[in-house]
Order: structure tokens, then sequence, then C-alpha cells
């Protein structure tokens, strides 16, 4: 799974670039980002922020999400900005253990907290169980969606939900999946709930 | 989003000097407290909102729910949605509460958001979201694009030919039947607000919502014991099971003795201006036999005074279902 991110994301830098030169040559895919600052003008902020449990200091605009400060500035690409409104889940992240929009949560006000990404969570070698019950039963069909499943997936085990089917698409109901994986994706989290 | 200034307030006292230099605390406000961030963050990236100053009132002690000596609940604004749902004295007490929350938003939405975030949680309507559109709630005075527009999701009660813009909240609907009380804090100390009292009608000026003042603070929200032998319920109606927006929804507290009604709140939501109690539901039900012709009765009493507009007539029917089944449903 995490070669064939490293490939589709080598492609979409390849084909970003070949559009920008299209347009007009100046065309980077730092402008092309939809959430980099747009406007300048304002001060940049120092934010320390504790990632899989690394320290990082950063010079931030204290515009940038929690999104954007690991996509662009940590290069941690596996949490996805699929809507940038709270409305479909890719940007699933753990702060303090707890599930949340990483594309509405501010850098700055999780300053001091413990955040997880998909890649704190496991990686190819030592996969977490639900990594490896999403891959075992097809979850995912285009992959988008799928770390922001995988975390809110994670998290969902620890929230006092009853042990239906019900349950758990209710529960992860903030997760969307446009390709409509989303029988594979029960599949998947019922195994790991009832291991 | 345009640019702002952040801080992080080490006490209340912090926040409320740096909300009091705003000129407003409504639709306009240049300095935003931020919670939960997911109403404000979201409109600050469409530039609906553009504080140039955010304070982040995140680590401020007021993260509890606490038993009061008299038998009610004192929550502190910051406690989060999916908390406040989860805790014991909520389910067991304020039932409707407990299922008004868990029927909001995403789990991980309701991580995030807080009590006192919710009661200022802002309309859905397409043209309060969109700068490119007229609006008197956020432009005031441009005009109203939703009374010829796409209303389909907007309101039937506590509307005016300013605005008909609906409040989303569940949270806010079942406080209403509870007869919530908002503690706030401001420049001038503190205050309760009783909740029928702090969400203002549109009239003609829709851009304020709230009776928030420059610097106010809510610091809590205070619920009564609540009522000996009584039930609540909250059901929602929605375009999908889930992660939806109610159409309309009922939260009702219904209470009986040897067969007659002698207790009853009911509050709507997806269908007002601001989460609507309705005093002629209650007054319909109270002595009457819990009955489904008193529940249906009841909710024709609620939705008398309903004008639809062009897309949301079904509402008025839709909100009197509702109103009946979670009545019938409570009195089980």
């Amino acid at each position: 799974m995490t070669s064939n991110e490293l490939t589709r994301r080598d492609m979409l830098t390849v084909a970003a670039a070949g559009t920008g030169a299209l347009v007009g040559g100046s065309f980077s895919t730092e402008a092309a980002s939809a959430a980099g600052p747009a406007k300048t003008g304002q001060g940049m902020m120092d934010i320390s922020l504790r990632v899989n449990g690394a320290e990082h200091r950063l010079s931030l605009d204290p515009r940038t999400t929690l999104l954007d400060t690991l996509r662009e500035h940590l290069h941690l690409t596996g949490t996805k900005k699929g809507c940038d409104h709270g409305q479909c889940g890719a940007c699933t992240v753990h702060v303090d253990g707890r599930r949340v929009n990483s594309c509405l949560t501010l850098a700055a006000v999780v300053q001091g907290a413990d955040i997880t990404t998909i890649e704190g969570l496991g990686d190819p070698d030592h996969l977490h169980p639900m990594q490896q019950a999403f891959l075992e039963h097809d979850g995912y069909q285009c992959g988008y969606c799928t770390s922001g499943q995988i975390m809110s997936a994670t998290a969902m085990l620890k929230e006092p939900w009853g042990g239906s089917d019900a349950d758990i698409k209710e529960a992860m109901s903030g997760n969307i999946c446009r390709c409509g994986a989303y029988k594979n994706i029960l599949a998947a989290i019922r195994q790991v709930r009832t291991a | 989003m345009e640019p702002f200034t952040f801080s992080r307030a080490a006490d209340p006292a912090q926040a409320i000097t740096a909300g009091a230099a705003a000129s407003t605390a409504q639709q306009g406000a240049e300095v935003r407290f931020v919670a939960g961030g997911t109403t404000l963050i979201d409109l600050m990236k469409l530039d609906v909102e553009t504080p140039a100053r955010l304070v982040d009132i995140n680590h401020l002690p007021l993260a509890k729910v606490e038993r009061t000596s008299g038998g009610g609940l004192k929550i502190g604004a910051l406690v989060r949605n999916s908390d406040l749902a989860n805790n014991a004295d909520v389910q067991r007490d304020y039932a409707v509460l407990s299922q008004a929350l868990l029927s909001g938003a995403s789990g991980q939405l309701r991580n995030m958001a807080t009590t006192g975030g919710n009661l200022l949680q802002r309309t859905r309507c397409v043209y309060f979201r969109d700068i490119d559109m007229p609006c008197n709630k956020r432009e005031p005075g441009s005009g109203c694009s939703a009374i010829e527009g796409f209303n389909r999701t907007l309101a039937v009660l506590g509307t005016s030919k300013h605005c008909i813009a609906s409040n989303p909240s569940d949270m806010n609907v079942a406080l209403t039947a509870l007869e919530a009380a908002i503690v706030i804090r401001g420049v001038h100390g503190e205050r309760k607000v009783p909740i029928g009292e702090f969400f203002l009608l549109p009239g003609n000026t829709p851009n304020r919502e709230t009776v928030m003042q420059p610097g106010d603070l809510i610091t809590h929200v205070r619920l009564p014991p609540p009522h000996q032998g009584a039930r609540s319920h909250y059901l929602k109606l929605r375009d999908r099971a889930s992660y939806e927006f109610a159409l309309a929804s009922a939260a009702v507290v219904l209470a009986s003795d040897g067969g007659a009604i002698r207790h009853a709140r009911v509050a709507l939501g997806g269908v007002g201006t601001r989460p609507w109690r309705s005093p002629e539901a209650e007054a319909a039900l109270i002595g009457k036999p819990a009955t489904r012709a008193t529940f249906a009765a009841a909710a024709e009493a609620a939705m008398r005074d309903a004008r639809p507009q062009s897309q949301n007539g079904f509402k008025i029917e839709l909100a009197k279902r509702c109103i009946a089944n979670a009545l019938a449903t409570a009195a089980a």
C-alpha cells in the first residue's frame, strides 16, 4: 500500500508540473495548493508540534491548518485533503488519541498535544491490525479516503459504541468513500473489533 | 482566509479583555474565540468570518460536567459534544440531550465541537455561506437570496421578510426542551440567560443571532434538575440516515399521572430561525391523555403559525409527524 501511495504521488507531481508548464511555466506545486496562504503580509508564528512521537519546530502562518502542516511542511502525505471543510473525513488524524478532522484544526491550537497520523500507526513491515484488515478485506478502491477511514476506525475502537454493524456504520459516517467500498470497510472493522 | 493574529488565553479574564476590543460579537466580529473550530474555521475558509484576531480558549478550565447541589447539571463550555453525549449523568437524566448530540455531525466533529461553540453554531443556508451572493445575515441590507431561491432546508417558523435561515443545531433543541440557562461572563461580570432568551429572531437584523456582546464568554450551561418521572426523546428527520442536518427534529420531555399528561416540553429543530420552543404544543398536551390523538393535536398546534417558502412547504407536515412520533416514543 505504501509503495502504491508513493507511486501515485510521484505521478501527481509529474502531472501537476506538466500542467504548470502548459499554463505558463510559473505554476509551482506550492502555489497550486489550495490551502497555501494565498494572502501575505502577516507575521509568521513559531509553532511546536509533536507528531508520531517526534517534536517539530516550525515557523507558520497562523492560518495554517494541521492538515496543511502535515502535508506541506512535514511531508506526511498519508493524511489526505478531500473537501477541506470537515465533510468527508479524508483528513482524519488522532489528537491525544481522539479522532478529529485536521482540515478544521489550526496547527497553533494543537501545540502540546500528541498527534498521530497514518504514518505513526504502522509501517509496511509492522502494519496495525486495522491496516492489515483493510488489506485482507480489500477495504478500498482508489485508496484516497483509506488513511482517514483507518484513523477513524482505530479511534472508534476506543469509543463507547455498541457491537452491531449498525453501530459501525453510524460511527463511521464521517468518512465518505466515493468508490463505495463501504461493504469491505465494514468487514475489515468488524474483524478487528471481534478479534 | 484573511490574515489574523493568534493568541492563547491563559484565563477567562484574558479572553474577555481581548474580546471586548471588538465592535460586535455578532456577524463581522473582529475578535473571535476559537474552541473546536468546527464552525469558525470552516466559515473563515469561506471568508464569511474574517476576524483580525483569534483567541484560543481551549486551555481554560471549563471542560467539566458537574452535578449541582440542587440536583441539576453544570456543563463547562469546553465539554466536547462526544464527552457530553456519553456522560453517565446526561444519559440517565437528560437522555434527549445525549440523543440529540449523537445525532449531530460525525464522530470526528463531535470530538472537536464544544458546548459553548455549538450554542453559537451558524446557519447552513447556502447564501450565507457564499460571499458572492446577497445575504442580510452576512451583509445587512444586501437582500435575501433564499426567499426566492434555494430554501428547501430553511425555516418555516420565526422567519421575516429579511431572513429565513434555519438554526442547524441539534444540541440547542434539546437544551431548549430542558430549559437550560447559559452562563456568560463579560466585562460587567457574570449573568445567566435562559436559553429561550439567548437566541434572537431575525426580524430586520438577522445579523444579530444571540444576546452575546463584545467580550462575552460562555462559561457554562446549567440544566435544572430532571423533572420527576419524566421521559424524553429526540427524533431527527433528514435526507440521509447519518451525518446530515435536520429537515425537522423534535426534542420532547413528557410526564404523565394516571393517564393524564402533567408535564410537557416540546422544542423543534430544522424548522425555526432559532431553536424553537412550542408553548402551543405544550398547552395542547397538559391535562390530556397520552394518546396518538393528543399528540397529533399538539403537532397541529405547534405548526399553526408556520409559513412555507417556495420549496419547504413539506417541512410543515414533516415536523407534525416528527413531533407526534417523538411524543409517542417518549410516552411508550
